[in-house]
């Protein structure tokens, strides 16, 4: 686990979310609305894209935290504070 | 060609998975056919050397038609008895040198066939589909191989969409097709089903707590999704009332032994399937989670299986992640029954005479009053809700 920046971890998260859902634009997410909403994710690509971000980032979200994943200004919050601490 | 849904009338052969003198094992996937619902992989259930292969690939061919001639063991070449329509042999072995050369495979959007030379519209439809503006190069007959008349004009003319069938165009509006797929079965159902609708609360709180215990000692991609247990539940509980699982077939009811639950999924960008997850009843969790990630997976890139098309026993929907609180579903016929399951909230509850906070969810059942009534049907629903508290006994 190395220590990310936002802009890395921003990379990273859209990466996940072009493999679930091809067809969204990701530059018109609204940074502060519910992914699964704008994205139209259901519960098996919300554990996809969990999936996919601990792969990539080599950490462990435990399920309570999937609430800090809702938007993607408190994921990039939660993840960066998870990449940094979690070493 | 298997029929892979009650609403399947034809499909298109788009790839051949074997040539002749392959062995084949029962369960290989031996083509691959464009259908209303996306492509399929159609399985062999029997064991044989392939002796000849019928259709063409590209060929759109009704429910029914024989695609290729298998020999099983002691059979020789000499026993199968000719079809009137032999191919050369040079185009037989074009066919196979096509299904080995070209490796890579179609995925959902339906192939460019041949169909528009073979086009028969009577005329008088050709007249009006020049007064109203119908290209009539992308019309397709009710039946396959019919003359597109007069009414299938206007019908296109009034959806203001015409229907693309594997025409000239390289691009065919797939989400269109199956729309027209999921049109036929839902009217038919609606129409000849009379469906009777049942609801009830469940406090599932026991499960709900139980699997986040659960969760949390499992590793993220190990992790069991909140409908694993009501599945496993749902396959149990038609145990008790088998007059919920099977099919209406001619007038009577054919009950199923198997339970193969049919996992409504939502493709993206419109339209759903309902492939099936065989044998649900004897899974376990893991088992389920497992079989359900598969086939979700497959759903989304447009690779499932015949069998899985073709054979779910039962329905289930968990609309209730989109945030429903309950939802009533229309019955895939020949099913008889669908169950659905609503959104999981806190709510407040009484019980013991006190008010308190649990979880609770709506779970629903749409059946089929000719195979069962609805004192079975609220059977079933008790016995969903009674095996939903103990946890441990679903593993």
């Amino acid at each position: 686990m190395i220590p990310r920046s936002r802009e890395e971890i921003r990379d990273i998260i859209f990466d996940a979310l072009g493999a679930i859902a091809p067809e969204v634009d990701l530059a018109m997410i609204a940074p502060d609305r519910s992914l699964r909403e704008q994205v139209d994710i259901d519960s098996f690509d919300f554990l996809n894209f969990i999936i996919r971000l601990h792969e990539t980032l080599d950490i462990d979200i435990p399920e309570k935290d999937y609430a800090e994943l809702l938007t993607l200004d408190s994921a990039i919050e939660y993840l960066v504070g998870r990449c940094a601490t979690h070493l | 060609m298997p029929s892979l849904g009650a609403d399947m009338e034809a499909g298109t052969l788009v790839e051949w998975l074997t040539k002749p003198g392959d062995e084949v094992k029962r369960g290989q996937v031996v083509a691959v056919v464009e259908t209303q619902k996306g492509a399929v992989d159609v399985e062999i259930w029997e064991a044989g050397t392939v002796d000849k292969l019928i259709v063409e690939t590209g060929r759109k061919v009704p429910v029914g038609e024989l695609l290729a001639l298998l020999r099983t063991s002691g059979e020789s070449t000499t026993a199968v008895p000719e079809t009137p329509e032999t191919l050369e042999p040079q185009r037989v072995a074009t066919v196979s040198a096509l299904a080995i050369a070209s490796p890579s495979r179609v995925e959902t959007a339906p192939v460019s066939a041949v169909a528009s030379a073979r086009l028969r519209v009577s005329p008088s439809a050709r007249k009006l589909a020049e007064e109203l503006g119908i290209d009539i190069t992308l019309m397709r007959a009710t039946e396959p191989g019919a003359v597109i008349s007069r009414a299938d004009i206007e019908r296109a003319a009034k959806e203001k969409t015409t229907t693309p069938v594997a025409t000239r165009t390289t691009t065919p509006d797939w989400h269109a097709q199956m729309r027209i797929a999921i049109a036929a079965a839902m009217s038919r159902s609606k129409r000849e089903i009379p469906h009777y609708y049942l609801a009830t609360d469940i406090d599932v709180t026991a499960v709900i707590r139980w699997l986040e215990t659960e969760n949390l000692k499992r590793s993220v991609t190990e992790r069991l999704l909140p409908v694993v247990p009501f599945m496993r539940a749902t396959a149990l509980a038609l145990h008790e009332v088998p007059e919920l699982n099977g099919f209406w077939v001619d007038g009577a009811f054919r009950p199923s032994a198997a339970v193969h639950l049919g996992m409504a999924i939502a493709m993206r960008g419109g339209g759903l399937v309902a492939p099936a997850i065989h044998d649900a009843d004897k899974k376990g969790l893991d088992q389920l989670m497992a079989d359900l990630r598969d086939l979700v997976t497959r759903v989304r890139s447009g690779r499932l299986r015949s069998s899985e098309m073709s054979d779910p026993t039962v329905t289930f929907t968990n609309l209730g992640e989109q945030g429903v609180e309950s939802v009533f579903g229309v019955i895939y016929p020949p099913q008889v029954a669908i169950i659905g399951l609503g959104r999981i909230t806190e709510r407040p509850w009484v019980k013991d005479g006190t008010v308190a906070v649990r979880t609770v969810v709506t779970a629903t059942l749409a059946a089929d009053h000719r195979a069962s009534d609805g004192h079975r049907g609220g059977l079933f629903l008790a016995a969903l809700g009674r095996l939903l508290q103990e946890p441990e006994r679903l593993r």
